[in-house]
């Protein structure tokens, strides 16, 4: 039988409205505007988690995103499913479902809460310390360590929502819509900044919108009609841009943001569909007013964990907000007024307030006075030495706190409970202040990390800057924004504050029992069950960088990054060190401040979005004639293109013997063209190859290949020069930007005197280059007029020609060692250039080849592919390429480092020919090379860099990287595998048409 | 993510930056005159300086220009941003 606690009408809940929802399988029923966390509690479920180590029963602690223990899994077994979600956080709606994270069989019975028992055993660091050693036994604990642990489980099925990103620029962003916020982006508007107000919450007004303590008084209204009367006219503000349930994950420098705006997690299913989910906002303020508002803590005390022990805060708010009541017999636990506003509001709600437990000596302000009239027993100096309540707290004991706070003194008193609210103060929430590179200093009389050395154009105003009581607040924060802003007058010079003075505090952070600590359970961080004891022992074992204690015990390590209990591990260690907590620094809070989902990190970048690609103007035609396509950096490009069922090995085969017998056509569109213009581009042109270029006739083609500045070959490619100050260079198609960028950036800076312009052209041309003995006749039947014979149009020539109407630049060079044509046309006509070459080519069975049959076909020729067969660590001396290494030339990028001690080493890897001895055996590319099979260990001398089956040579072929391999020609070497030993012989790496006569066939 | 102003554009998102390491340092003139010591000093060496560095820095999704920038590497405060050829504001 569950009970009804809602005790009170709110208008921020429709009670028309009833919404019926699924928590661990049970159906409950809520109403619109209520949290998972206020409409489980009005139910009367305090129960909703296992903690982490030790799998004890976890209840609601907060009413916020700094919530610990209630980690739900949302929709769990759906493609919507979502692990670790706050349930003070998921809005309720029709048909949700939500279950209990870390416990199996159930919540209720959970065979993982032996730890509990097991607990002494389970010490700081036990991870570390037992299953560290042996190593090889680490996959073992590691297989039970995940099924006993876990924090939810990920959806396994494709997301079906939608994500977005937006980019959005202002001259103000404040940061939260509390008291601060909403009186910072008024103003802020008023004086027409362009202002974008954010909160995480659905409702503006943060906690003072519901703030009814009958003592505190603006302009003569309570802060809660206050409030909701300013809140109605941000309506009217221009200039203002108000966004809700939007919470800023991560603040960087210069005022860069990055926040979570969610738009339908809160809908029905049916309402979800085809609608954006989460969207990024991606903001660039001139200036951040950082409203973040403060964390209450709770208190350290034995068994301050169990469901039903919640802040003080949270039960005001689940009162006033929700209307909810969070027990039947309350009791609070406090060293400040606040919990006396919470008791107040369950008492004035005729909600059953047991006693104030305080451990402060007496207080005299106007709450206290009231709690004191309502009959309400407080216990001065006194503190909870333990709790009982299994899965839900059932009474307290508490003993006379000492002077010194270090010990409990007299007789045991114990209460019956179901309901335990702490108040421990309240920790300014600096979270994104600290994101921003921004400095924080210790108070040590506030007890408090507050904002002292800004970094960008940034302010803090409200209790995230340490104004805790409205009058400080309101008077803060005029002085600030007229600062920053630079204005004279806001609204709030006429605001008139009356507030009810606290006059005393008292701080603890680890309250005594009569139990020693070691007998003692006081939780510090809930979600990682790190106890005090837990910190204790690491200071002992010697630990002493606050960095090092959070790892080693957990602290702050859960998805609430420790937002509850960092501040009492801070004030623990402090003490126990005998040093100030200013000394000690703070940990670095990193972003996101609560999780983000994978969906909105991406956005819209998934499916074919994820990796943009770029596709040649033929795309079309290789798609239509069934082409496989491989990726080479950023292009799809035609690979191979099976015909009747071929594997992918036979269509290669088919395809480089037609190339070589008949005519085969490539598409070449993907090379990287740049175009190269000014009076000193042939001297640019000898700066940057290692061979010479001012002697290149116009209309004349050469092949250059590019080093680094350390010697190693960089790129390669043919330039032609088109006139006297004008060339083409193509790269390799992945290195296309690079060697831009890199030319540009000689030119900039180091050669700033040379007139040389270059300018990307890839994508304005495309290319078929036609090969084999029967290309030149192709190329006839489609330009007629163009006289192709040697003498007019020799090899590593140019032409400008037209076909039909279309201009075009044919060069006649060669990657196969095949009489071969580079055809290039404006992109636009590229498709249209494609089909004329294979109608002509028709007659002789002229067979498109992709990416594999050129790399085959150029292996043959022992032509390397820069970054397969170079790895950056390659000088073309070690490519056995020395003919193309100027000696004359004074200089080039790379010329010096050839001659360094290193590089001129005699045994460095250098590139070989490899033949199997059996000539079917084809080596696998990667496959490791040594000389001695009964070496141990064996040496390795070098790897296969290339390999294939040659149909034109009929035997298999590789091209390999050898330490000292340019004179071992002969030698035989193996090539260890899993099951044999291949025996080759290294050989001359080209290994086709050595003369190259088959260029001018 | 830092907002570089680039002296051809002005002020624009990191992300269209590429870092080009530490600048003033030249490319020797006559290479081939350097020992192997003194041309790795120029190949190898950068400083990698806790607090005001000297940097190149290209405008590469933008105007595809190089410029300089003075940057404090403690807390990414940019000081100064100058053209190639300029001479760096004194520190
Ligand atoms: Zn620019």
């Amino acid at each position: 039988m569950t009970k009804n606690l809602r005790v009170k009408s709110s208008e921020y809940i429709d009670e028309t409205n009833r919404i019926s929802f699924k928590f661990n399988g049970k159906t409950y029923h809520g109403f619109k505007g209520d949290t998972l966390a206020s409409a489980l509690l009005a139910n009367d479920v305090h129960l909703v988690g296992r903690s982490f180590k030790y799998h004890r029963p976890r209840g609601i602690m907060t009413s916020g995103s700094e919530e610990p223990n209630a980690i739900v899994q949302i929709n769990p077994g759906t493609n919507r499913t979502e692990p670790n979600v706050r349930a003070t956080e998921v809005e309720i709606y029709e048909g949700l479902e939500a279950s209990s994270q870390n416990c199996w069989p159930s919540v209720e019975f959970d065979i993982g809460g032996i730890n509990n028992f097991l607990s002494p055993f389970f010490p700081a660091g036990f991870y570390y310390k037992t299953f560290m050693w042996p190593a090889s036994f680490w996959e073992k604990y590691e297989f039970f360590i995940r099924h006993s642990a876990g924090l939810g489980k990920s959806p396994t099925s494709r997301d079906p929502d939608i994500y977005d990103h937006r980019n959005i620029h202002c001259d103000v962003l404040v940061v939260g819509a509390g008291i601060s916020g909403i009186l910072a982006a008024k103003n802020a508007a008023k004086n027409n900044f362009k202002t974008l107000l954010v909160d995480e919450k659905n409702e503006l007004g943060g906690s003072t919108v519901y703030e009814n303590n009958e003592f505190n008084k603006i302009d003569n209204k309570t802060p809660s009609e206050w409030l909701k009367k300013e809140i109605e006219e941000l309506k009217n503000i221009k200039n203002l841009e108000i966004k809700t349930r939007t919470s800023v994950a991560a603040y960087h420098q210069y005022n860069y943001l990055l926040a979570r705006e969610n738009l339908t997690d809160h809908l029905e299913a049916k309402d979800k569909t085809n609608k954006i989910r989460q969207r990024l906002l991606k903001i660039r303020a001139k200036k951040v007013i950082l409203a973040t508002g403060a964390l209450e803590r709770p208190l350290i005390f034995n068994n301050n964990d169990r469901p039903g022990i919640m802040l003080s805060s949270a039960i005001k708010k689940y009162s006033e907000f929700y209307g909810v009541a969070c027990g039947s017999k309350n009791v609070f636990f406090t060293n400040n007024d606040s919990a006396y506003e919470s008791a107040m509001s369950l008492y004035n709600k005729g909600i059953n307030v047991e006693a104030i437990i305080d451990i402060r000596e007496q207080s005299e302000s106007k709450i206290v006075k009231k709690v004191k009239e309502a009959g309400i027993k407080i216990y001065w100096s006194h503190s909870i030495v333990d709790t009982t309540g299994y899965k839900r707290l059932n009474s307290i004991s508490i003993m006379k706190l000492s002077n010194d706070g270090t010990s409990v003194t007299g007789s045991k008193i114990s209460i019956s409970c179901d309901c335990l609210g702490v108040a421990g103060g309240w920790t300014p929430a600096v979270h994104l202040y600290t994101q921003s590179g921004s400095k924080l200093k210790f108070d040590e009389e506030k007890k408090v990390f507050l904002p002292n050395q800004n970094t960008s154009e940034q302010i803090s105003v409200g209790s995230c800057g340490g104004d805790f009581k409205i009058d400080e607040i309101i008077k803060n924060l005029n002085q600030k924004l007229k600062d920053t802003l630079n204005i004279n007058e806001t609204d709030l010079d006429s605001i008139k504050v009356e507030i009810d003075q606290e006059n005393s505090k008292r701080n603890i952070w680890l309250l005594p029992s009569d139990k020693p600590l070691g007998k003692t359970k006081p939780f510090v961080d809930y979600q990682n069950d790190a106890t005090a004891k837990d910190i204790k022992l690491a200071l002992r074992e010697g630990f002493r960088s606050i960095e090092h204690v959070k790892r080693y015990t957990t602290t702050g390590m859960g998805t609430d990054q420790g937002k509850l209990g960092n501040m009492h591990a801070l004030g623990i260690i402090a003490d126990t060190a005998g040093v100030k907590m200013g000394e000690l620094g703070t940990t670095t809070f990193r972003p996101p401040y609560t999780p983000l989902t994978f969906g909105t990190i991406v956005g819209r970048n998934v499916g074919k979005f994820f990796d943009i690609f770029r596709r040649t103007p033929m795309n079309d035609w290789h798609v239509e004639n069934k082409a496989e396509f491989e990726n080479v950096g950023q292009w799809k490009r035609a690979w191979y293109y099976p015909i009747n069922g071929e594997t992918m090995h036979q269509a290669v085969q088919r395809e480089s013997r037609a190339a070589r017998e008949s005519a085969g056509i490539l598409d070449a569109s993907t090379l990287g063209k740049i175009d190269i213009q000014g009076s000193d581009a042939s001297e640019f042109l000898n700066r940057v190859y290692t061979n010479a270029w001012s002697k290149l006739a116009i209309g004349k083609c050469r092949y250059g290949l590019m080093l680094n500045e350390d010697g190693m070959v960089y790129d390669d490619g043919v330039t032609t020069r088109l006139s006297e100050n004008h060339y083409i260079m193509t790269t390799t198609t992945g290195g296309a930007a690079n060697v831009l960028g890199k030319l540009e950036d000689y030119l900039q800076t180091e050669w700033p005197e040379l007139d040389v312009y270059l300018t990307s052209v890839t994508d304005h041309y495309a290319t078929a280059s036609l090969c084999g003995p029967n290309s030149k006749k192709i190329l006839k039947k489609i330009i007629p007029d163009l006289d192709l014979s040697d003498e007019n149009f020799p090899h590593m020539s140019f032409k400008e020609s037209k076909i039909g109407n279309i201009q075009c630049r044919i060069m006649r060079i060669s990657f196969t060692g095949e009489h071969s044509y580079e055809i290039n046309v404006q992109a636009s006509y590229g498709k249209d250039l494609w089909e004329k070459c294979i109608e002509a080519g028709q007659e002789f069975n002229i067979t498109p080849y992709g990416t594999e049959t050129m790399h085959l076909l150029r292996a043959e020729k022992g032509f390397i592919i820069v970054g397969q067969d170079t790895d950056g660590t390659m000088t073309p001396i070690d490519l056995q390429m020395d003919w193309i290494v100027s000696k004359k030339k004074y200089d080039f990028i790379g010329k010096r480092s050839l001659y360094r001690s290193d590089t001129m080493r005699e045994d460095r890897k250098q590139l070989v020919g490899l033949l199997t001895d059996d000539p079917n055996i084809i080596l696998e590319e990667g496959a490791q090379i040594v000389s001695e099979l009964n070496q141990s260990p064996v040496e390795m001398l070098g790897h296969v860099t290339s390999s294939y089956f040659s149909p034109n040579l009929k035997k298999s072929i590789a091209l390999a990287v050898v330490r000292g391999g340019k004179d071992m020609m002969g030698k035989k070497l193996f090539v260890p595998m899993e099951n044999k030993n291949i025996n080759v012989t290294v050989a001359n790496p080209v290994f086709y048409d050595e003369k190259n006569e088959r260029l001018n066939a | 993510m830092f907002l570089i102003n680039c002296p051809y554009c002005g002020e624009r998102d990191q992300q269209e930056f590429k870092a080009g390491g530490e600048a003033h340092i030249e490319r020797p003139k006559q290479p081939t005159e350097l020992s192997d010591d003194e041309w790795a000093e120029y190949l190898f060496m950068r400083k990698n300086i806790k607090g005001v560095q000297f940097e190149r820095w290209n405008h590469a999704h933008g105007c595809r220009k190089w410029f300089n920038m003075v940057r404090d590497t403690s807390n990414d405060e940019i000081k100064a941003i100058y053209k190639m050829g300029e001479k760096p504001p004194s520190q």
